[in-house]
């Protein structure tokens, strides 16, 4: 089989994973995302002093990414398993396409989904931001900054929610993956007390803080709501991990649904 | 090879190298990070607002504010830097999110209250802290007994020192040296005595290794500065009845000053200097003497601890 024939096979199983999410209308938590926002726009202008950008800038932020991270987990557990369940899996397997090759596909229609998913909501927050502020500041282009992070978020999640589904069921998947989001979300302290331990307690908490994916870096809502800028060699390093993390990740998923007896 | 074996081979290879790749990577973030999870935690100041957005959850929340500040003051400890600005919202932060965490109050005072490098140089953050610990625990003698210290060694003050170790004396279950620090502080009586005693009861009570060996080098170095004391007294004796000053340790023990070599708690005989002074051999090995040092000589320094900073 020749490498473009295998793009387009996963190119074609990214695009109808995407459309699948569509159709299953993931993309109606943008109306939820809006009435949010625009209604935290119009209030905090009522309520407080001078915080107006900070609250949109957190809030649309901290939306963009427990919308996001909550549609990857339940979207991401469901992927194979429903595919079993509605038997469209056999019919997609009986053609020339490789078990390898729908676990990445189904990957990149996820991210695609979440991608999509987030560009809509960055327009909601950069709205926001203009009514309130009614101008934007040179420092509001870090928020794009703080985007692009929670983009690399999603991967890891796409990834490790793909994982879990590879080989448990979507509630046991869903727990799975959202504890390590909350785990990872604390992992530059894991890594601290995994500093101040020693002998083997030391080694396997360091193992472990290793292991779990570090969401704490990719989280730059704080600084870029106080206008602070991001160093690039940060965003370079950031890129890098996700990267490597998601790829790691379907890697094992994809070493543990090439062994499932789908039968 | 089957196909399927192929990408066995294939996806444990990139598996394996992706893993080592996120170590190195994540090596390199937090390098560049260092420190700042303690700045990121304090974006949020107020302790209310963190209080609402725990959950309920105030105590996990409070245990990693506690960490965060350990680590925050052991790494700028470590980079010799004097900048301790984040410590005290830090610790404000933990306490208030959950006033009855003793460590805080205990380690917290002792970060806050010593000049940098050894701390944050803020006695009075460190004396709001230990009363505000005492207003929620008024039944841990320990909290008593650090205020107590506090006002002896960053105040001089004498007389909140023996309020705050009487205080101290009156909760069930107290160090017994709690009733005698206090009549020591009333009566402002032998300094040495008295510090030798506060750091004896520190390495009594904990259970700490790091507040242990902290402990152990304050005595020695007490032990330090009271013998240099003691000779350079003794010199000036000899002086005043020999009308010059001895030429060595030789002459203090011929005229029956001094039995035998003088010699620090390491083995290392003391050195008489030409102008009467007595120095020790080796001033690194006792962090914290004030005596005993070349003249113009900063005190040393104590050595960084390897995991944990100590008291």
């Amino acid at each position: 089989m020749n490498s473009g024939g295998r793009n387009a096979r996963i190119g074609s199983i990214a695009f109808n994973t995407f459309r699948e999410a569509v159709r299953d209308r993931v993309l109606y938590n943008l109306i939820a995302f809006a009435l949010l926002l625009s209604g935290a726009a119009i209030l905090v202008g009522e309520i407080s002093i001078d915080i107006e950008r900070l609250v949109v800038v957190n809030l649309g932020l901290t939306a963009v990414s427990l919308f996001g991270v909550v549609i990857a987990i339940f979207i991401g557990i469901g992927l194979v398993s429903k595919e079993i369940d509605k038997r469209t899996l056999y019919t997609v397997l009986s053609r020339p396409v490789r078990r390898w090759e729908f676990v990445v596909g189904k990957f990149f229609g996820l991210t695609g989904t979440l991608v999509v998913n987030t560009f809509l909501m960055a327009v909601g927050v950069f709205l926001a931001l203009l009514y309130v502020a009614h101008r934007f500041q040179k420092m509001d282009a870090w928020i794009l900054v703080a985007l692009y992070f929670i983009v690399l978020q999603f991967l890891i999640v796409c990834s490790l929610a793909l994982f879990f589904s590879s080989f448990s069921t979507p509630l046991m998947s869903a727990v799975f993956s959202f504890a390590l989001f909350v785990i990872g979300s604390l992992a530059e302290d894991l890594r601290g007390f995994a500093r101040i331990m020693h002998g083997m307690e030391g080694w396997i908490a360091t193992a472990v803080a290793y292991l779990v994916p570090n969401f704490s870096a990719l989280n730059a809502i704080g600084p870029v709501a106080h206008g602070d800028a991001i160093p690039g060699r940060l965003i370079l390093y950031n890129t890098v991990y996700a990267l490597l993390y998601s790829t790691m990740t379907i890697s094992g998923a994809v070493l543990i649904f090439q062994r499932r007896n789908l039968k | 090879m089957s196909g399927g074996r192929r990408v066995d081979l294939a996806a444990a290879a990139v598996l394996l190298f992706s893993m080592a790749g996120t170590v190195a990577t994540l090596d390199r973030i937090d390098h560049m990070r260092r420190g700042t999870a303690a700045q990121d935690a304090i974006y949020v100041r107020s302790p209310k607002l963190l209080r609402r957005m725990s959950l309920g959850y105030t105590g996990l929340v409070a245990d990693i504010y506690w960490t965060r500040a350990v680590q925050y003051f052991g790494e700028q400890h470590h980079a010799g830097s004097s900048d301790f600005h984040l410590l005290a919202p830090l610790l404000e932060i933990t306490t208030e999110l959950d006033p009855r965490i003793l460590p805080a109050y205990e380690f917290g005072s002792n970060f806050l209250g010593p000049t940098p490098p050894n701390g944050a140089g803020q006695p009075q953050s460190a004396l709001a802290l230990m009363r505000y610990g005492i207003a929620h625990n008024p039944e841990q003698w320990r909290l008593y007994y650090n205020l107590g210290f506090l006002y002896y060694t960053e105040f001089k003050d004498y007389a909140g020192a023996a309020s705050a170790f009487a205080q101290g004396a009156q909760v069930p279950g107290t160090n017994p040296f709690m009733p005698i620090l206090a009549a020591r502080m009333a009566q402002h009586a032998g300094e040495f005595d008295t510090a030798r005693m506060l750091w004896s009861t520190t390495l009594q009570s904990t259970k700490d290794a790091s507040i242990q060996e902290n402990a152990i080098e304050h005595l020695l170095a007490l032990q330090v500065d009271e013998a240099v004391t003691r000779l350079e007294q003794v010199v000036e004796k000899y002086r005043e009845l020999a009308g010059h000053l001895p030429a060595s340790m030789g002459d203090l023990e011929r005229a029956g000053f001094i039995r035998g070599t003088q010699a620090d708690p390491t083995g290392r005989p003391y050195k008489l200097m030409p102008d009467g002074r007595i120095e020790v051999n080796d001033p690194q090995s006792f962090p914290f003497i004030t005596k005993g040092l070349p003249p113009g000589a900063e005190p040393p320094q104590p050595r960084p601890p390897a995991k944990k900073d100590s008291k």
